[in-house]
């Protein structure tokens, strides 16, 4: 074991994974010599060569294009979309496309394809450079959607997404990459260092998708939170005394339902939290299934905290972000309303 | 400066509509001693005039000739007159069916027959093809079943893709077709990914993709040739050219500006712009394209010049955007009878001959309709159960469409 940041982790999984499978290549924009604007493909184009790790011209279209095709040939491309802001462009060959091929061909053809993102704000990053589309993505069946909140789940979600024989959108909260960010912006930054989760085997080890991890074991009220927000809602529950049990919940689609349920069903409360902008976010998928599943058993409404229906602003993204203190007011409100 | 005149917005509009008399005195057709053939390893650069020019072998007076003649011995020539008269016997009775009731829609792809049976025969039957939803000629020219192909069209319960997608949109990873798409392009960029991947596996096998000329609009063209050239993949990627996108003629997809194969010359790819209805220019181009990918040259853009003689599919009535018989006097003539022409002008075919090999294949196709009605029809079943439909969104189906299925009932 060794304390690994997210990006060391996520450059240990891609490692392992060109090492073990030749016929994994991964490309994206920078991604080659360079090792990619966040680092995370650091060193990968010297060890593995040339045509395993390299370079794409800027077109995130194209760059999904050569992915599907690829994976009809039989490869496994993990492909790098060097912001989430930048994914529109390819929409049309993972909507229409990736996600679809499996089941317009029959099971001929696939598309086992990891398109590893970094996603949400907190770096002065402004609209183009710090949003949450995963609910976009939660809405296309056929494709899995994946978003880990640490190093140690990053690498193992990591190898079982590009293991997967089905396409994988890996958001990757930038904010995250070099320490659990908490949210409380203004206090000195903390890393990976001293962590539980900051601890990363060296070797391989799978996190397996559709399953949630419990954060915080608590009795009053469920938290599902996912990404930067799980260390948000930790600061939550430590500042408001509200005895909460946090749901990481790690994968969207398919989502750990059950997990959901039985602690919504034990706690009786529920409060969502997500970083992406309220209205059709994935909160609103959550909080019906909710409903669905746990009406009997709850003593609130549910309750969602997210990021405000504007842009991702940014002098003010401060005042955009669900921190701490939105988290706390959710989590009194639930416990006050019974 | 008062005289000077004022900006006027430009929106194309083609020469003739209807209750016009249609005219292509317009085209410039050169003769096929016009244009020299290069070494397929040739740079780029040194062959700009192909994009503009049109190459051809087939005369006037159906012989072949000039130095793009490929040759063909008249076995392989007769072949592919069968299968051109197979592909058009196929579609007359699969465009009945459907007038019929018995699917919901049909394309055609009369009077462009020549380019997918030609490339068909052109390309190594290995070779992977990324087709748009008009190249069903390459199934045939590849001894497809027409049997599997008609219970695609028909969604019945022999059909492999279990009713999911619409009629004509095939699928056959065996015969080397890719998977149709509705959404217009995507199909060319993927090819360019799929070759990728033979040259990174050391493969020799190409790629090959097809595009209407409407759709080079699509960004997907432009992702094509971008990482086609910079990444020399081993593809051929091909723009058929019919003159009409429903009812958007290639002026609207810029053809009033420049040729769809001078597209190409901006990425350093060779361009070569061929009459898509001599049967004999098209395998020789597909042919030349193919032994420059094989030998490492990377990709070829070729335009194939054609015209299409029918309506764009079952649920379009071209009377009401281009005048009625244009097809009649496109100056490139209909494939079929050029091809026929030919082997009339060579001794190898004959008009008794030729009503017997046209009456063969009109047999085979009702054979074949037979029995895949057999199996069933989109409108009086027997089709998929309604629980496949459920099957392969992801390979193991998850809980929540478990879930789903058995609330459907299945």
């Amino acid at each position: 074991m060794a304390a690994m940041t997210m990006v060391q982790a996520i450059n240990s999984a891609l490692d392992i994974c060109l090492t073990r499978d030749p016929d994994v290549v991964i490309f994206g924009e920078d991604v080659g010599y360079f090792g990619g604007v966040f680092r995370c493909t650091e060193g990968l184009q010297r060890k593995h060569g040339r045509t395993r790790t390299f370079d794409t011209p800027i077109a995130e279209g194209g760059i999904l294009a050569v992915a599907v095709g690829m994976g009809a040939y039989g490869l496994r491309p993990v492909v790098e979309i060097q912001f989430a802001d930048y994914i529109y462009p390819a929409t049309d060959q993972l909507i229409s496309e990736a996600a679809r091929l499996r089941h317009r061909s029959g099971g001929e053809f696939s598309a086992p394809i990891t398109v590893r993102t970094p996603c949400g704000g907190g770096i002065y990053g402004g609209q183009t450079h710090s949003q949450s589309p995963e609910a976009i993505f939660t809405h296309v069946c056929g494709i899995k959607t994946v978003m880990p909140s640490n190093p140690y789940d990053a690498k193992g979600l990591l190898i079982s997404a590009i293991e997967d024989d089905d396409p994988v959108i890996f958001f990757e909260p930038k904010r995250l990459y070099n320490g659990p960010f908490d949210g409380h912006h203004n206090r000195p930054v903390t890393s990976w260092t001293n962590h539980p989760l900051g601890e990363v085997p060296a070797e391989y080890y799978r996190v397996e998708l559709g399953k949630a991890s419990t954060a915080r074991q608590g009795s009053t009220v469920t938290v599902l939170a996912y990404g930067t927000m799980v260390h948000v809602a930790l600061a939550a529950v430590e500042e408001s005394g509200v005895d909460a049990e946090i749901l990481d919940l790690r994968t969207l689609v398919p989502l750990d339902l059950d997990a959901i349920v039985e602690s919504v069903r034990k706690t009786g409360r529920c409060v969502i939290v997500h970083e992406a902008t309220l209205t059709g976010g994935f909160g609103a998928e959550l909080a019906a299934l909710v409903q669905e599943h746990c009406f009997y058993s709850l003593y609130a409404p549910i309750l969602r905290v997210a990021g405000w229906d504007t842009p991702y602003p940014h002098a003010l993204e401060w005042s955009y972000f669900p921190g701490p203190a939105r988290v706390a007011d959710a989590l009194r409100q639930v416990m006050e309303a019974s | 400066m008062k005289n000077e005149p004022l900006p006027q917005l430009h929106i194309p509009e083609p020469l003739h509509r209807p209750g016009d008399r249609p005219d292509f005195g317009y085209l410039n057709i050169p003769e096929p001693a016009d244009t020299a053939c290069p070494d397929p390893l040739v740079r780029p650069s040194e062959i700009r005039d192909l994009a503009f020019s049109l190459i051809r072998v087939l005369d006037a007076d159906g012989i072949a000739t000039g130095a793009w003649n490929p040759k063909l011995l008249p076995e392989l020539l007769r072949r592919a007159l069968a299968a051109i008269l197979l592909t058009r016997a196929y579609d007359d009775r699969m465009y009945r069916g459907q007038r019929q009731g018995k699917t919901s829609f049909y394309m055609k792809c009369t009077g462009e027959e020549a380019i997918a049976v030609g490339q068909a025969f052109a390309l190594s039957r290995d070779d992977m093809l990324f087709p748009t939803y008009r190249q069903q000629g390459l199934l045939i020219a590849r001894d497809w079943s027409l049997v599997d192909m008609m219970c695609q069209v028909y969604s019945n319960s022999r059909d492999r893709l279990k009713g999911r997608q619409m009629p004509v949109f095939y699928s056959s990873k065996e015969a080397g077709f890719f998977s149709i798409s509705g959404n217009l392009g995507t199909q060319f960029s993927q090819a360019v990914g799929w070759a990728m991947a033979a040259a990174y596996k050391h493969d020799n096998r190409i790629a090959a993709a097809w595009i209407g000329e409407g759709a080079t609009a699509e960004p997907d063209f432009h992702h094509a040739l971008t990482f086609a050239s910079i990444f020399k993949a081993p593809v051929i990627l091909n723009v058929v050219n019919n003159q009409w996108a429903i009812s958007s003629f290639s002026g609207i997809a810029g053809a009033e500006q420049t040729t769809f194969a001078a597209r190409a010359l901006g990425f350093g790819i060779p361009a070569l712009r061929v009459d898509g209805n001599d049967l004999l220019a098209v395998y020789a181009v597909t042919r030349w394209a193919a032994d420059r990918a094989r030998s490492n040259g990377g990709p070829t853009l070729i335009e194939l010049f054609s015209y299409r003689a029918d309506a764009h599919s079952s649920s379009d009535d071209p009377s009401k955007y281009r005048p009625k018989g244009e097809a009649d006097i496109w100056p490139l003539g209909d494939p079929m009878l050029r091809l026929k022409q030919h082997l009339i002008r060579l001794g190898e075919w004959s008009e008794a001959r030729h009503s017997v090999a046209e009456a063969e294949a009109t047999e085979r196709v009702r054979a074949a309709d037979r029995e895949a009605q057999s199996y069933g029809t989109l409108s009086d079943g027997p089709g998929h159960s309604p629980g496949t439909m459920f099957e392969d969104v992801f390979k193991e189906m998850p809980l929540h469409l478990r879930r789903q299925r058995q609330q459907a009932g299945y």
